[in-house]
């Protein structure tokens, strides 16, 4: 009897689980480990022929891909570093802004600073397109009112500006993400703590760095490692403003256009999903070591505070 | 006293900060949506003024949705968008169940299994998913796109749902067990029913990624019967460089149904991240 409802209890667990797991293992895990295949075959005369770590060597050893793949990563760690800069200690600071007990109009300044993040990156795209373009002038005419016309310039067509202007663009954009989690993690900080360091003397600005900073760093560590994946991964942006060969002169490539590129080709070189799929492959382990050393290094070390 | 004045004087300068940074985030949303509205003189002679009785025009407009199939774009977003919640939300609550109400072995494991794909992004196996669209057929349709946002949605969804499935409690299925109902009448029944808000969480976060998504579109379907309003307006606007008044207007019309979803979906989605629902 008891070994009958078990095994007629396994068979609801089967059929609970089967359609997630199986979507979810042919469109998730098995293309990830088709793209590894991929990567390690080559097409020679219509056929796929095994050849090993070659595409890898390629990609580090040939100056043409190996000075593509470097420029790439190198412009992808300053999108990182840019996004961890600027944007994660603004939202920082607007969320512990809000979290102040006595300010009013709360929900008003929370939902319009969250409204760039649900817009897509093509509409952020084209729209500061138009904003910095110098034929419509909006951007000259805001400097000029204050007084500082000679700063500008067409910042997205300037090889030494457009990675940068890019990176803030994105930061203008996703700036709701970390006000939102840091504010949720300011939120659940409990009165009774605050309220023993006012009695110690403990308050406003100090209290920020000295009680709710060290609590909500697990919080910032969850930013950091979003953003980073994010970021390893970015495409849609640059795609929009400054299209897929990262023009002026590949100097807005990051991996996400280098992958895209490669796979699909452009005017002068065909595609090569071989070639794509180690571009892939070397971003799949990029991003898998972000993720490693977060959760080893990082979240076992910081300390967790139960309340 | 000094402290009431030196309190006073703080929460001056957040709100002069924040209504600083309010003005950032929307000055470029407004500056589009007005200058649609404008003849195109008025656009470049005083980009920053909204549209007078002179200056009005719906010109723009009406290149747009002669020109572009904006209508057919929003059914597809729509499509792709609701279909992919719908079996996000479906399977994802049935395996988050089955991961957290019954003990069998390699129940940890699957969960482990499942979770990878909350850090690894989908598309760095695009290379293979488009072989395997190509493969089956499914190149250029919307069921390429919704099994492919259904894959990516289902890990978190799952870590999300079966937290929430551990709350419910034992006692109440117990007694449907006793009243000899099935176990799929106690998900369907009992379960879904008190996860119902976290279930409306777990959509709307993946409502927006998965509307504004550029990549999936353009790879697996971007031909004219299926390309979303993301897609859509990127191709549209690209031709338009120099048409202003289309450029804006298509801008508007493509902000336009994201801002009525947020409308409607705001508080649930500031509630959702708010309650902690991502850790």
């Amino acid at each position: 009897m008891r070994a009958e409802t078990r095994s007629r209890r396994r068979w609801h667990i089967a059929i609970f689980l089967a359609p997630a797991v199986l979507v979810y293992t042919a469109l998730m895990i098995l293309p990830l480990f088709g793209t590894l295949k991929l990567s390690l075959y080559q097409q020679v005369d219509q056929q796929q022929v095994f050849v090993g770590l070659d595409n890898f060597r390629t990609l580090f050893g040939d100056p043409n891909w190996s000075e593509s793949f470097w420029r790439a990563l190198r412009n992808n760690t300053w999108f990182f570093f840019i996004h961890m800069a600027v944007q994660n200690p603004i939202g920082i600071a607007i969320a512990a802004m809000l979290s102040v007990p006595a300010l009013r109009f709360k929900g008003f300044y929370r939902t319009a600073i969250f409204i760039p993040t649900i817009l897509s990156f093509v509409i952020v795209g084209f729209a500061w397109k138009l904003i910095l373009s110098p034929l419509w002038g909006i951007a000259p005419d805001l400097l000029k009112m204050v007084g500082l016309r000679h700063l500008f310039h067409p910042w997205l067509g300037k090889e030494e500006y457009a990675l940068t202007t890019i990176a803030l663009i994105s930061v203008w954009q996703f700036v709701g993400i970390p006000m939102m989690l840091i504010y949720a993690a300011l939120l659940s900080i409990p009165d009774e703590i605050l309220e023993a360091g006012e009695i110690d003397g403990i308050t406003g600005m100090k209290a920020f760095w000295k009680i709710k900073l060290p609590l909500i760093l697990p919080s910032i560590g969850i930013i950091s490692i979003l953003t980073f994946v994010g970021n390893f991964n970015a495409f849609d942006l640059v795609y929009t403003m400054e299209g897929a060969m990262a023009a002026p002169n590949f100097s807005t490539e990051v991996m996400g256009t280098f992958l895209f590129r490669t796979f699909f080709g452009h005017q002068t070189q065909p595609g090569d999903p071989n070639m794509g799929a180690t571009i892939a492959m070397m971003m799949f382990f990029i991003i898998l070591t972000g993720v490693v050393i977060y959760l080893f290094l990082i979240q076992t070390r910081m300390r967790r505070y139960q309340f | 006293m000094q402290r009431v004045r030196h309190n006073r004087l703080n929460l001056a300068l957040a709100h002069a900060a924040l209504i600083a940074y309010t003005i950032i985030a929307l000055f470029p949303v407004v500056i589009i949506l007005i200058n649609s509205f404008k003849t195109r003189k008025a656009i470049f002679r005083h980009p920053l003024q909204p549209p007078t009785p002179d200056t009005f025009s719906l010109i723009g407009y009406e290149t747009v949705l002669k020109q572009g199939d904006y209508l057919h774009y929003f059914q597809n977003s729509l499509i792709v968008t609701v279909g992919s919640l719908f079996f996000i939300l479906l399977f994802g609550a049935m395996a988050a169940f089955a991961l957290s109400e019954y003990r069998f072995r390699g129940n940890t494991l699957m969960g482990l299994y499942l979770a990878i794909g909350i850090m690894i992004p989908i598309r760095l196996g695009t290379v293979a998913i488009l072989q395997f669209m190509v493969a089956t057929g499914l190149v250029n349709t919307l069921a390429a796109l919704i099994l492919v946002y259904t894959a990516s949605g289902l890990p978190l969804a799952i870590f999300i749902l079966s937290e929430f499935m551990r709350q419910v409690s034992a006692d109440l299925k117990d007694a449907g067990r006793i009243d000899g109902l099935s176990e799929y009448r106690i998900f369907f029944r009992l379960v879904v029913p008190l996860v119902r808000p976290a279930m409306a969480t777990v959509a709307v976060f993946n409502m927006i990624p998965i509307w504004n998504d550029l990549w999936f579109p353009l790879i697996l379907a971007p031909g004219e019967a299926t390309k979303t309003l993301t897609l859509g307006s990127q191709v549209f606007i690209g031709q338009f460089v120099t048409n202003w008044n289309a450029v804006l207007s298509g801008l508007s019309l493509a902000i336009l149904p994201v801002m009525i979803l947020y409308v409607i979906f705001s508080r649930q989605l500031i509630r959702g991240i708010t309650s902690g629902a991502v850790k």
